[in-house]
């Protein structure tokens, strides 16, 4: 379970995030929607410890992590996907996941290989016709899918998501979201930065809407549809741009 | 207190030429954002085209200068962005710098064919015998011209930069430049005008340098690579605090030499800007942890382990045969080049895998070599020769795995700049002038069989760096050398990946170096010079230096470039020249040549509907379009 509180961050002299607190509990995907530049990517920076946060706080599992490296993170069952792609390029598709699954197993020797654990991940979301390919190479969806079974691979309890679903189709983003599901079934806390609304408001248990670094409401799928501010903020401007 | 303010006085003037040099750099690196390490080399340029100029064609002082500065210097500046820094584009560090550092060499090569480095060239100062006196203090006129040149520049620039529309353009694109670029002004364009003046700062500094000292292409191109410092106080990208740095460190250096007598101080003296410039690296403050997505390469396939092995006993079997059949008058020859050979194989597991840029490999050789000597020749030397370099890089390391990429870059440049001037030139360890003497290792004094011992060293080393490149820790390195976020996001214990692979590059290194040593016989400060070491790491670039067989090649051919070099007449030196024009060509061929050869027979092995590459959105626009509907 994830739990921040109060974050605040500036760049220069502007709030890129203000007061900003929300709680992801385990055994369900959570959704963090708002329009470009609302500080969704920003928030994800600070949980996993990429930047520092002036002010608050972030808890995993009821344990206050706001000063633990990037790495202790990760090692206490924090894993995430990038926006902007990290996959490893000069790598195979394979040896992504592969290393991930090192890295989280350290010296045991116990349990499943890697590359057994690798190539169950990549069935799971799709990819195992491209395993032997190298990495750099993969259209944009392809590597948004690798990154999350990467990710997968270091058996996190809380996984966040940075928009996963752009430059997949639809019926591929449908078999996200269905896997995204299935993953928070067994007990993943999940944390979903999206643009596609229709897989947000399908798959999410509770949505928070965060706009200009602040949060602006949250609640249900339909409590958010129904904020009137959030219409106006995003829903709106996403319907007219479309 | 009159010593005190003669050696402030010098201090300043100095000073001001490293504001000069570091300011052209700041210039050209936040418009284009490609540091140049050929800016000493443009400033070199345009001291000795003053000199032919001036003391050949008899034209005055003034219309010299100007024609140095104004029109000589952009234009080399401008062809150089428009040949070499436009196609660059986002290419990964490893080549951008490659390229900008063979073409420090190859006009350095130039140069050294133009102006015969053998005949001495003359820069009269300006107004000679015009001397001031300022409390208590003579000032040359010379001197003068120099704090009054570089405080004019400083206050045009900052006036340039804040009140002209170019200027209002250039820091519009140094601060943003997909955001510049939409709001109308052209980023190529703001580039070029950004490398012109860049290199007329350059020529400026050059030329006002050039009559303190006696001019040659070498020391000249170094001596401005002391105001990289300056630059780096000022973070590459602010120009008042790069001012301030000059100074500080023209000042620094003035009273370390009046002050510091001791005699071992005394000797690092000339290292004080090195010194300056790795401990503002390590002070200064990294952006956090974000990497550009560079264009995606096609990796070189990795050999599996039976390919390994059969290659390693082919390689083997054609030394032995080598070893056998070679004339013993290319044997030292040959040995030599095996040596080198495994001096770069040490780059391959750090630069090739790990993308970290080491521009110091041969000083670690260079330490090696000493290891050895001093040590004796038997098994325990080779040891020390592994292990000392191995603990030095370590050292070396730990302050500076906290950067990344270019500044991680320039901390090796600054150390093995200064090991050059305090270490390898230093009496107490060179014992005398002729170098120091190295044993053959394992008493091997039989050419054939020191030949095959140097071999096999190579093979094994070889051997293990194709393993390790398939172990996990091969895996974490490639990882890092992509995306560092990725690798801390998933866990990876980042700094100790790196200083263990910074260790193990170093220990391979003085491996190779103490060889090379028992080679020749005996080592001196010329064998392990900054220079070659930069040549080293562009052959291994541009030849592959994420392949075995890249490193081997390039090596291989070093050694020939003198056979060649007797075949030409009339340049000076012809491997400068070679890896300069090889290293821009690299450009265009980013994997290096192997690589690039591989990839050609891969691609007519065509891998089925392999899918088409991504192509990323750019960001800003997103956020832009959106801010506007
Ligand atoms: N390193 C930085 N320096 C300065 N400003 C930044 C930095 N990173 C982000 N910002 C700014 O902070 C704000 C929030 O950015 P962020 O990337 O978190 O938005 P986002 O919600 O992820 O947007 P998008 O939907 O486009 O991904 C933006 O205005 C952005 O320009
Ligand atoms: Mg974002």
């Amino acid at each position: 379970m994830l739990r921040v509180e109060d974050i605040g961050v500036r760049f220069g002299g502007v709030h890129a995030l203000k007061g900003v607190s929300l709680t992801c509990p385990a055994g369900q995907v959570t959704g963090l929607i708002g329009p470009n530049g609302a500080g969704k990517t920003t928030l994800f920076n600070i949980v996993t410890g990429i930047q520092r946060p002036d002010a608050g706080s972030v808890h995993l599992d009821d344990r206050d992590i706001t000063r633990d490296s990037t790495e202790q993170r990760a090692r206490a069952g924090l894993a995430r996907t990038f926006q902007r792609l990290e996959v490893f390029g000069s790598l195979t598709v394979r040896e992504n996941v592969q290393l991930a699954a090192e890295l989280h197993r350290g010296l045991r020797r116990r349990g499943r290989s890697p590359v057994e654990l690798a190539d169950d991940l990549l069935a799971r979301v799709g990819l195992t016709a491209v395993a032997d390919h190298q990495a750099g190479v993969l259209p944009t969806g392809s590597a948004r899918l690798l990154e999350l079974a990467r990710a997968l691979a270091i058996s996190p309890t809380t996984l966040l998501l940075d928009e996963p679903g752009s430059g997949l189709d639809e019926a591929e983003s449908h078999q996200l979201g269905d896997l995204l599901r299935s993953l928070a079934a067994e007990g993943t806390a999940v944390l979903l930065v999206e643009h596609d609304v229709q897989l947000v408001m399908r798959i999410c248990a509770h949505i928070y809407v965060l706009d200009f670094g602040q949060l602006l409401c949250e609640g249900s799928p339909a409590e958010v549809q129904a904020d009137v501010g959030v219409q106006q903020a995003y829903l709106g401007a996403e319907s007219v741009a479309s | 207190m009159d010593t005190f303010l003669a050696l402030t006085v010098t201090g300043l003037v100095t000073g001001c030429l490293y504001a000069l040099t570091a300011s052209g750099l700041v210039v050209t690196y936040t418009t284009s954002g490609i540091f140049n390490f050929a800016h000493g080399a443009i400033g070199m340029l345009a001291a000795f085209s003053y000199w032919e100029l001036t003391a050949s064609q008899g034209m005055p002082g003034l219309p010299a200068l100007l024609l140095t500065v104004l029109v000589i210097s952009p234009l080399v500046g401008a062809v150089i962005e428009r040949l070499l820094v436009r196609r660059l584009g986002t290419a990964s560090l490893e080549v951008t710098l490659t390229v900008t550092v063979g073409l420090l060499l190859l006009l350095i090569g130039i140069a050294n064919t133009i102006w015969d480095p053998a005949t001495p060239h003359r820069v009269q100062a300006f107004f000679l015998g015009d001397e001031v006196t300022v409390a208590g203090v003579v000032l040359t006129a010379h001197q003068l011209v120099i704090v009054a040149t570089a405080t004019a520049v400083a206050i045009s620039l900052w006036a340039f930069l804040h009140w002209s529309r170019t200027g209002v353009a250039l820091r519009a694109v140094v601060d943003d430049r997909e955001l510049a670029a939409l709001t109308g002004a052209s980023p190529t364009r703001v580039g070029q005008l950004g490398w012109a003046l860049g290199a007329g700062l350059a020529g400026l500094a050059g030329v006002l340098l050039a009559s303190q000292v006696s001019l040659d292409a070498t020391t000249m191109t170094l001596l401005v690579v002391n105001g990289y410092a300056a630059a780096v106080l000022g973070r590459l990208t602010n120009l008042p605090l790069t001012f301030v740095g000059g100074l500080l460190l023209g000042l620094c250096q003035a009273w370390a030499v009046g002050y510091l007598t001791l005699d071992f101080i005394s000797q690092i003296q000339p290292v004080i800007p090195m010194l300056f410039l790795f401990v503002a690296l390590v002070l200064s403050p990294q952006a956090r942890l974000r990497v550009a997505q560079t264009a995606p390469l096609r990796a070189p396939s990795v050999p599996g382990a039976r390919r390994t092995l059969l290659a390693t006993g082919s390689f083997l079997v054609v030394a032995a045969l080598a070893a056998v059949a070679m004339p013993l008058s290319r044997m030292g020859d040959a040995t030599h080049g095996m040596a080198v050979a495994l001096i770069l194989l040490s780059l391959v597991p750090l630069v090739g895998y790990g993308g970290m840029v080491s521009l110091s490999q041969l000083t670690f050789a260079g330490i090696g070599a000493v290891a050895l000597a001093k040590v004796g020749g038997g098994p325990e030397g080779l040891l020390a020769a592994i292990a000392v370099p191995a603990a030095v890089g370590l050292l070396v390391a730990l302050p500076t795995m906290r950067l990344r990429g270019l500044h991680l870059a320039l901390a090796t440049l600054a150390f093995g700049y200064a090991m050059d001037d305090a270490f390898f030139s230093n009496a107490t360890v060179m014992t005398d002038s002729l170098g120091l003497p190295v044993p053959r290792p394992l008493g091997l004094d039989d050419p054939r069989g020191y030949f095959f011992l140097v071999c096999g060293a190579f093979a094994v080393c070889a051997f293990g760096v194709l393993a390790l490149r398939r172990s996990t820790l091969g895996r974490r390195l490639v990882a890092l050398g992509d995306s560092p976020a990725g690798c801390s996001t998933l866990g990876m214990r980042v700094r100790r990946t790196k200083l263990g692979v910074f260790a193990m590059s170093a220990g391979m290194a003085g491996l190779g170096g103490a060889l090379l040593g028992g080679q020749q016989g005996a080592v001196g400060s010329a064998d392990f010079g900054l220079l070659l070491s930069l040549t080293l790491l562009l052959l291994a670039v541009v030849w592959g230096v994420r392949t075995v067989s890249g490193v081997l090649i390039a090596a291989l051919l070093l050694e020939a470039a003198p056979l060649l070099q007797d075949h030409i007449s009339g340049v000076g030196s012809v491997v400068p020249l070679l890896v300069g024009l090889g290293a821009i060509g690299l450009g265009k061929h980013q994997n290096g040549i192997v690589g690039s050869v591989v990839a050609a027979t891969r691609r007519r092995r065509a891998v089925p509907n392999l899918p088409q590459p991504r192509t990323e959105p750019p960001i800003r626009e997103e956020v832009l379009t959106s801010a506007q509907s």
